[in-house]
């Protein structure tokens, strides 16, 4: 097999997991795979970060103390889980998918994300975190649904994002912190008291998901959350 | 993007969707089987800017900084043609501007600017994506003329013997169609044997690239052409740094920038023509043929040139220079076996054979400069952790500091650099030494053998040096390097050869 991402050649081998099925046959590499770093062990209830990657003075109980001070001021999202950390290789990997347009790297990840949708999210429906128009046209493709529409369930195009802007990598965290309208509500989109996971490639301060959440829940959503490939 | 038809006198032609009248039925340029090119209307007032940055290229629209009415004026009238980035052939896709048609290279997406699903290329993504509904944009108008200032060439170094034999066959072949391999030993002075041809080829007015699979001989390249070609605006183009002003006569490229180029260039020389991953990647030697005039000269340049090359010299078909003596006139080192034992199983218990710790104490107490490869990375780690020290670094080829680290290792700040094959090739430093650790590795082939060897001895003052390999059980790679460093060395006592 050819390595979807380095594309070296490499061998799978056929373990007792393949005989049962439980593995889908891998897409990249064993060198592009150790690369990878999955989200496991203890994490932050609320954002899904791992603990492991703080000092203990910032963990306060199953919260991260950037959780504790963000839920006094209230919250729309109810949690975010992602696949994987946001380590360089993954940086790179995602600017290829994303930005190169490389659209068939992110079939990688598909057991991944399915499996962890099976565990955290059950019983919601997806939204895709939408791009503006001009974004849209110029990419080909909007990376989030191309994410959302590996996992096989319906998905709500409920949002849409009117103003073309700058990217979101090249603000700063204020700038997003404080990005409210952002998005606008399409008008017959069915939402009430639907628990809706939101769908997109990157959770960094939260402020996308954030004021995606907030329209919904505004439209009668009963529960919000998000789920996106890398957690930086 | 999708395209409309608009009827015109000459008949009906292409239209870009955001130019389009909103009511015309719209469709992506893959629905078509021929594309229309107006004919060219002379009397048509054309940008000569457009001409002064188009002539040779062949582009995406996203990377044109033209207006689309601008081009689309141009199209109208004949001076610049729309191209399918990809077409459906008999056996499957083919990419226009790499000329992949590997399958497993194609992916398909829901796209957004034709609505279809739309197929594209995996192979030259890393230059903007091509997809079945990307147009490829070219010129199609009179090309545009390049002229330099005398004088030309400011150079006034001494060429050898062999070197201006070899010097004098380049010039005869500018101008003319036709194909010459220059298999010149590391060492021997290459790049200056092409001054003469390419001041020829520039006094002319044709236009000359200088294509290699390696950035760094691209960027170790650019500034002694600048200086030898004081008048000409040289052009350097590799990942991250391709320019995109007028059209220059003398491009200095990666042979991955060429896929950007179209029948450009008169003259092609192409540099380390067996190295990675030229040697192996049909789409870098499809993407320098493409750069190409038909009727263009084409020069290769190889210390270790592959065994396809060796063939068609063999079969007649391409015409070879020897340059079998180093400008210096001193011999090429031959390397010494030396066996370590099994070093593989060494490395799993934490350390590595005495005779090479040895070699290294040796080295390090004289002060002397060396490199040591090792295998892979992963032996280049054990085996730092084993010799590390003040003196001692290492670089490979995803180490975020290489550049730095092979610099500091020129200013002589780092005695021993640890490497992997990355640095088997051009990378000239004067006074040193050179082990290759692991040599029985399958990664060190005979051609990687005789460029590490190359790295020794390259300077008048330091003629001479080492080149040792440790070996668990010598291999025909290394029995073979050192035969055809042998036979380079009897060959240069001999007279120059046809």
């Amino acid at each position: 097999m050819k390595c979807l991402y380095c594309k070296s050649i490499f061998v799978t081998s056929i373990g007792w997991r393949d005989l049962f099925g439980l593995d889908h046959e891998p897409l990249l590499c064993e060198d592009c795979r150790g690369e990878l770093v999955f989200i496991e062990g203890e994490i932050c209830r609320q954002c899904g970060r791992a603990f492991s990657l703080f000092p203990e003075k910032y963990r306060q109980n199953d919260l991260c103390s950037d959780c504790v001070e963000w839920n006094q001021k209230g919250r729309s999202i109810s949690k975010n889980r992602s696949l994987l950390q946001y380590n360089s290789f993954l940086q790179e990997f995602m600017a290829q998918f994303k930005y190169r347009g490389d659209a068939e790297l992110i079939k990688a990840f598909k057991s991944g994300l399915q499996t962890l949708f099976n565990k955290e999210f059950r019983d919601s429906i997806l939204v895709p975190i939408p791009l503006s128009k001009e974004r849209h046209f110029e990419r080909g493709f909007n990376q989030s649904v191309l994410i959302a529409g590996l996992l096989d369930i319906p998905m709500l195009d409920a949002l849409a994002r009117p103003l073309h802007e700058e990217k979101q990598s090249k603000k700063s965290r204020l700038d997003r912190l404080g990005n409210r309208t952002l998005f606008s509500f399409k008008t017959g989109s069915e939402v009430h008291g639907k628990s809706i996971a939101l769908v997109d490639d990157i959770y960094t301060t939260g402020a996308t998901v954030e004021a995606a959440g907030k329209i919904l829940l505004d439209h009668g959503a009963r529960k919000v959350s998000s789920f996106t490939v890398a957690r930086g | 993007m999708r395209f409309a038809t608009i009827p015109t006198k000459l008949g009906p032609f292409l239209c870009p969707e955001p130019l389009a009248n909103q009511s015309t039925s719209l469709f992506p340029i893959s629905k078509l089987t021929e594309l229309p090119y107006p004919p060219l209307q002379s009397d048509f007032n054309f940008d000569p800017d457009l001409q002064a940055f188009f002539t040779g290229r062949l582009l995406l629209l996203d990377e044109i900084p033209f207006p689309l009415q601008t081009i689309q004026a141009h199209y109208l009238h004949g001076f610049i043609q729309y191209e399918k980035g990809i077409t459906k052939e008999e056996h499957g896709l083919s990419c226009r501007r790499c000329g992949n048609q590997d399958k497993e290279l194609f992916a398909t997406f829901s796209c957004y600017r034709c609505k279809e699903e739309c197929a594209y290329c995996r192979n030259c993504i890393m230059m903007g994506r091509i997809s079945q509904c990307t147009p490829l944009i070219r010129w199609a108008g009179p090309a545009t003329g390049f002229h330099v200032e005398e004088p030309i060439l400011r150079w006034d170094g001494q060429l050898s013997e062999l070197q201006s034999s070899a010097s004098e066959r380049v010039y005869e072949l500018i101008g003319h169609a036709g194909e010459i391999l220059v298999w010149a030993v590391c060492g021997s002075g290459k790049t200056e044997i092409l001054f003469a041809g390419i001041e020829k080829a520039l006094r002319e007015g044709l236009r000359v690239c200088l294509a290699t699979p390696r950035t760094d001989v691209v960027m170790e390249l650019f500034p002694r052409f600048e200086q030898a070609f004081p008048n000409t605006q040289v052009e350097a183009l590799y990942g991250g740094h391709s320019s995109m002003d007028r059209a220059s006569p003398l491009v200095l490229s990666t042979t991955h920038q060429l896929f950007r180029f179209e029948k450009a260039f008169d003259v092609m020389i192409v540099d380390e023509v067996d190295a990675f991953p030229y040697s192996y990647d049909k789409t870098l030697q499809f993407a320098v043929e493409k750069a190409c005039k038909d009727e263009a000269a084409r020069i290769y340049l190889s210390a270790t040139p592959s065994e396809d090359l060796l063939a068609r010299v063999r079969r007649k078909e391409l015409d070879v220079i020897h340059i079998s003596k180093r400008f210096h006139g001193y011999p090429l080192p031959v390397p010494e076996f030396t066996w370590c034992g099994n070093w593989k199983k060494g490395l799993k218990k934490g350390y590595v054979p005495k005779v090479l710790t040895e070699w290294v104490k040796r080295k390090l107490d004289s002060g002397r400069q060396c490199f040591l490869f090792v295998p892979t990375v992963k032996v280049l780690n054990d085996v730092y952790e084993c010799l590390k020290s003040d003196s001692v670094d290492f670089v490979h080829a995803e180490d975020p500091e290489r550049k730095e680290k092979v610099n500091r290792f020129r200013k002589g700040e780092i005695t021993m650099l640890i490497t992997t094959t990355i640095l088997e090739r051009g990378v000239t430093v004067p006074e040193i030494d050179v082990a290759v650790f692991g040599a029985d590795h399958e990664v060190f082939t005979s051609n990687a053998f005789v460029q590490i060897s190359g790295r020794v001895g390259r300077s008048i003052e330091d003629p001479y040096g080492e080149v040792t390999y440790f070996h668990f059980g010598k291999t025909k790679a290394m029995a073979s390097a050192k035969k055809t460093i042998e036979q380079h060395n009897s060959r240069s006592s001999r007279e120059i050869d046809k």
